[in-house]
């Protein structure tokens, strides 16, 4: 059986999108493949910046035949007084069977005709011709392009196909370029065509002698190089950077790798300022020594076969040494300006044309970072005094600075780096400075669910603050996030004041804090502008709900039916859903639990059919109506336990509360298997369903238990 | 100074020799653009002709004028005026980047002795409301050349593609003579007597600095701005009212809007552009009205656009516009 080759040779590929492309289309070619009767014995993949490949061992050259039963015209409209009709001889036609040999099938409709009929497999090439393009653009690429004329589209212009059966060339066209067996070397090393033999191991080796590696050949290469090249420091080290890695590696098609180095001198600059710009400007590792501090060296990552002469060497020492002396230069004329002076620049930098600059954003977060932290220190938490207040005013202030209008993702770091350079307040003591200064620093953090949270209650006081007003005031103006437009990257906001709550556990309430974090706003310009205000609640909860949702099933690992059950039961205090969330699914293991979770289910159902079927329920239990003992013992358990839930409850102890909702299993089981509800005796059945509703409500502030999924779901 | 290697070529040789590589590759070497740009990208000669079906290749030299990015002549690496070597290849032909890599052997650039990258860059312009996809190439870690696709100009999808190649020529010539600042590059040689780029454009970045940052007046700025703004407004509602107008029969609308000066009007706008890059080196304009400025600007070449395209078609006319779509040649397979 032979081997599938595809290879889409283009201009280069954008490094970040190389990965998600070249899976899109493994699957792609998986999924056609299994639909075709094709399946291949394994897919692999092959890709570089000017190629996506997908190599399909074992394919066979044609589908197999296959019998297939087709059903025609009912019984009933095919004869008439024992004759085939028209209907009948037309589908003996169609599936080319004589009348009298055709069979009938019998349904849950009726009686049919039916047909065994057989079909010849189709050559494997042919298929692909025919399919393969569609799956190559069915990709979904961040962002397409033409490059000729409207109607051809792809990440980058199609420069070359290859696309081969065994030996055989699968006759197909893309966007314009017809398939070969030609493939193309490395741009600069290698020929710059490629004959492919055959699909297959030859496609590989074919291209390892026009110098293209494959992904894992060529990371094994880069850090082998990189291991290699910090050998000539002794003692260092080069920083492990997984991101960066990745982008070198879709960068390249034989890398090699550099050692060069800077002078001493600009160490003397902030370590984040020049990793800032060796990583995200020039793509450089950074190399550390013995002791874990930078050392005055660099490693690039080349597209090419080492540089014996040390030209390319020199040429990035002549780019880094250009790009330091600017961060020198910005540095030095930031110092001219102060921190605090740049507070006043702040009034001509924009927040939101409509939520007014960046000095009113400061003091909106300097009152909401001082609220939050008195709410801190009312729960007894020890908290700095004066740090997040005077944190919260200079936070911003670095947006004004040449450094940061340069290196914008410094932001928040540069300020906490001028702040502690520029030793402000000096009447304060030294301790509150770099607490100070350390609270700016971090206040961004965090970026992502992986990121690092601020090193300080205070600086995650002021970053909640921080991002709060940001999301009060868009939410405020309507600019809610929707599908995939989030253009100020709000949901990443929420899920850092989800995170910063939940791991400070700070005892917040949500609705609270954008009350506050809203309230803000009054009087400003863009007040008018703002929705009403039950709107803005409204969308906060149902925003901040999902948030939740995404942080205990992604972060936290709770599976979906714990958190949906807990926050059907109030999505207001974080810590407080956390608590439960853990205390249901430490309890969900017991039987009981998954009983008391079909009963809830029941319940639930029962009073939902009554409310349809406009059944009433009464207000108040009456326990003279209760006639069956069973209801009896229930309904004079319930006041017991809801006392005891209740006092769990309020110590936020919710695994015993939990348990003794469990322990209520015997009462309910033996009611469903007693009494039966739906009587028609009106009264009594109104006085059963009110006994349902109350169980549900006391029992349902911890979770809504019929959010449970059980394994006897269905019975 | 540094005495840059002798075999280097000069800032002048390094124009030369791209523009004849160019000029044997069909390109019309145009001279620059003769009004103030803040990009070669503003000149007529990529903005205009990009649009429309009509093919084309050009290549020119075009300085750049960027107020704010004065530095009165101090930093080795940042200027008020660069210059940029601007290619436009309509359509882009199949080996476009190869044709490119050959531009940079022709200036001596031993590719094999060097490390290239095509970096993922796309191009925007909100003024022009234009953008492409495309590359910042690489060399050796330097940024040497913008390559962009043009995707939409002025507003309008573009068809055929065009692609633009811009070469930063600062850059390339004190890399080629491995000096640290521009003002150090040898810009002509006689004989044993260098000039450099300082000796012929210092005393142009320190009294534009000085003009840009503390004297250019911004209430008069401000008024050119509007004036110039009005005039280019005028004579587009003109052209708008010949779009408008029923064809007679007689060819007469046709004639009168072949004969409109759109290439006037977009004058007019390019001074707008001007203009609002002085002020905001000037600081005269908050972050809030920046964006209704640039909005401004924009809506007269989007304007300009869509009027050339239209002007095009009575130019080009139906039966030379399909003459000249057969021509586009179709991408070819390595043979």
């Amino acid at each position: 059986m032979p081997d599938l080759l595809l290879e889409i040779g283009c201009e280069e590929i954008p490094a970040r999108m190389i990965d998600a492309g070249i899976s899109q289309l493994c699957e792609r070619v998986r999924d056609l493949l299994v639909r075709e009767r094709l399946t291949a014995n394994a897919i692999s993949r092959f890709e570089t910046p000017r190629r996506l490949a997908v190599l399909a061992e074992g394919i066979p050259e044609k589908q197999p035949d296959i019998t297939e039963a087709v059903s025609g015209p009912s019984v009933k409209v095919a004869y008439q007084d024992g004759q085939p009709t028209a209907a009948a001889h037309a589908f003996a036609k169609k599936v080319g069977v004589d009348i009298s040999r055709l069979g009938r099938i019998t349904t849950a409709k009726g009686e049919y005709l039916a047909a065994q009929v057989r079909r010849d497999g189709r050559r494997a090439a042919e298929i692909l011709g025919e399919t393969l393009p569609r799956e190559i653009s069915a990709i979904y690429w961040p962002k397409n392009m033409y490059w000729r004329t409207p109607g051809e589209v792809f990440v980058r212009p199609v420069r070359w196909l290859v696309a081969m059966l065994g030996e055989e060339v699968i006759p197909l066209e893309f966007d314009g370029v017809r398939a070969t067996s030609r493939s193309r070397g490395h741009r600069l090393l290698g020929n710059r065509e490629v004959k492919i033999p055959a699909a297959g191991s030859a496609y590989v080796e074919a291209l390892r002698q026009a110098k293209v590696l494959g992904r894992e050949a060529r990371e094994h290469e880069i850090r082998r190089q990189l291991d290699a090249a910090t050998r000539e420091v002794s003692g260092a080290r080069w920083r492990e950077d997984k991101e960066l890695l990745d982008t070198v590696v879709h960068l390249t098609e034989f890398p090699s790798a550099l050692l060069g180095s800077f002078d001493r001198e600009f160490l003397a600059l902030a370590e984040e300022v020049l990793v800032t710009v060796m990583r995200d400007h020039q793509k450089y590792f950074a190399v550390e020594d013995a002791g874990g501090k930078l050392a005055p060296y660099f490693l690039a990552v080349l597209n090419t076969e080492g540089d014996s002469s040390g030209i390319i060497r020199h040429g990035h020492e002549r780019v880094l040494r250009a790009r330091f002396n600017d961060a020198r230069f910005f540095w030095e004329t930031d110092q001219k300006i102060s921190l605090r002076d740049r507070l006043q620049l702040l009034k001509h930098v924009t927040f939101q044309k409509d939520l007014g600059s960046y000095y009113d954003k400061s003091l909106r977060v300097q009152r909401l970072a001082s609220w939050l932290s008195e709410i801190v220190r009312q729960s007894g938490r020890p908290i700095r005094p004066g740090v997040v207040h005077k944190a919260a005013c200079l936070a911003k202030a670095d947006l004004t600075t040449e450094l940061v209008k340069e290196f914008t993702e410094l932001q928040g770091i540069v300020g906490g780096l001028y702040a502690r350079h520029q030793q402000l307040d000096q009447e304060l003591p030294e301790t509150t400075r770099l607490a100070i200064a350390d609270a700016i620093y971090d206040h961004y953090k965090p970026e992502s669910m992986e990121d690092s949270m601020p090193r300080s209650l205070e600086g995650a006081l002021l970053s909640l603050a921080d991002k709060a007003d940001s999301i009060a005031g868009m939410f405020a103006l309507g600019l809610v996030p929707s599908g995939s437009k989030d253009p100020f990257a709000l949901r990443r906001q929420a899920n850092a004041v989800v995170r910063i709550i939940a791991e400070q556990s700070l005892p917040l309430s949500l609705a609270q804090l954008f009350a506050d974090a809203r309230q803000s706003y009054d009087g400003s310009a863009g007040e008018e502008k703002f929705s009403r205000a039950a709107e803005f609640s409204q969308t906060i909860r149902e925003f901040f709900r999902e948030r939740l949702d995404f942080y205990l099933r992604e972060a936290r690992g709770f599976a979906y039916d714990a958190v949906n059950a807990v926050l059907a039961a109030g999505a207001d205090d974080v810590v407080d859903v956390l608590a439960r969330a853990a205390a249901v699914s430490s309890a969900r293991s017991s039987s009981d639990f998954e009983s008391i979770s079909i009963a809830f289910k029941r319940m639930k159902n029962i009073l939902r059919q009554a409310r349809e079927t406009g059944k009433r329920v009464a207000g108040q239990l009456d326990f003279s109506l209760l006639e069956e003992e069973p209801e009896l013992s229930l309904a004079g358990l319930i006041p017991l336990a809801a006392e005891k839930v209740e006092a769990f409850r309020n110590e936020h102890n919710y695994v015993p509360a939990l348990i003794e909702i469990s322990k209520l299993r015997p009462a309910v089981d033996r009611f469903f298997d007693k009494v039966m509800v739906m009587v028609d005796d009106e009264r009594v059945r109104a006085n059963r369903l009110a006994l349902l509703a109350m169980l549900l409500k006391e029992f349902s502030t911890i979770a809504d238990f019929s959010e449970i999924v059980t394994e006897t779901r269905n019975q | 100074m540094n005495s840059p290697p002798s075999n280097s070529p000069t800032f002048q040789d390094l124009i030369l020799r791209l523009q004849s590589f160019w000029a044997e590759r069909g390109c019309v070497v145009e001279q620059p653009y003769d009004i103030e740009v803040g990009a070669g990208t503003m000149a007529p000669e990529t903005f205009l002709r990009v649009l429309g079906p009509l093919p084309y290749k050009v290549a020119y030299v075009q300085p750049s004028r960027r107020p704010a990015d004065g530095r009165y002549g101090e930093n080795p690496n940042r200027l008020f005026k660069h210059m940029q070597l601007q290619v436009i290849l309509k359509p882009p032909p199949a080996d476009v980047q190869e044709l490119y890599l050959e531009s940079l052997a022709a200036i001596g650039i031993d590719l094999r002795q060097h490390d290239i990258k095509f970096e993922e860059d796309n191009w925007e312009s909100p003024t022009l409301g234009a953008w492409g996809i495309g590359w910042q190439v690489m060399l050796d870690g330097l940024e040497v050349t913008q390559f962009t696709y043009f995707q939409q100009c002025g507003g309008v999808d573009l068809d055929p593609i065009s692609a633009e190649l811009t070469y930063g020529l600062e850059r390339l010539g004190a890399f080629l003579q491995d000096v640290d600042s521009v003002y150090d590059i040898v810009w002509s040689r006689e004989g044993g007597r260098a000039t450099t780029y300082g000796d012929v454009r210092l005393a142009d970045e320190l009294q534009f600095s000085v003009y840009n940052f503390e004297f250019a007046d911004v209430e008069k700025a401000w008024k050119h701005f509007e004036l110039y703004e009005a005039e280019c407004k005028t004579l587009l509602e003109q052209y708008a009212k010949l779009v408008k107008k029923p064809e007679a029969g007689d060819g007469r609308t046709a004639g009168e809007k072949k004969r409109f000066p759109l290439l006037a009007a977009y004058d007019l706008c390019l001074r707008c552009s001007h203009l609002f890059n002085i002020l905001d080196a000037r600081g005269a304009i908050s972050v809030t009205e920046r964006v209704g400025v640039i909005a401004r600007v924009r809506a007269l070449a989007v304007s300009i656009a869509k009027a050339y395209v239209d002007q095009q078609g009575e130019v080009a006319g139906e039966e030379l516009k399909n003459k000249l779509r057969v021509t586009i040649p179709k991408a070819t397979v390595p043979v």
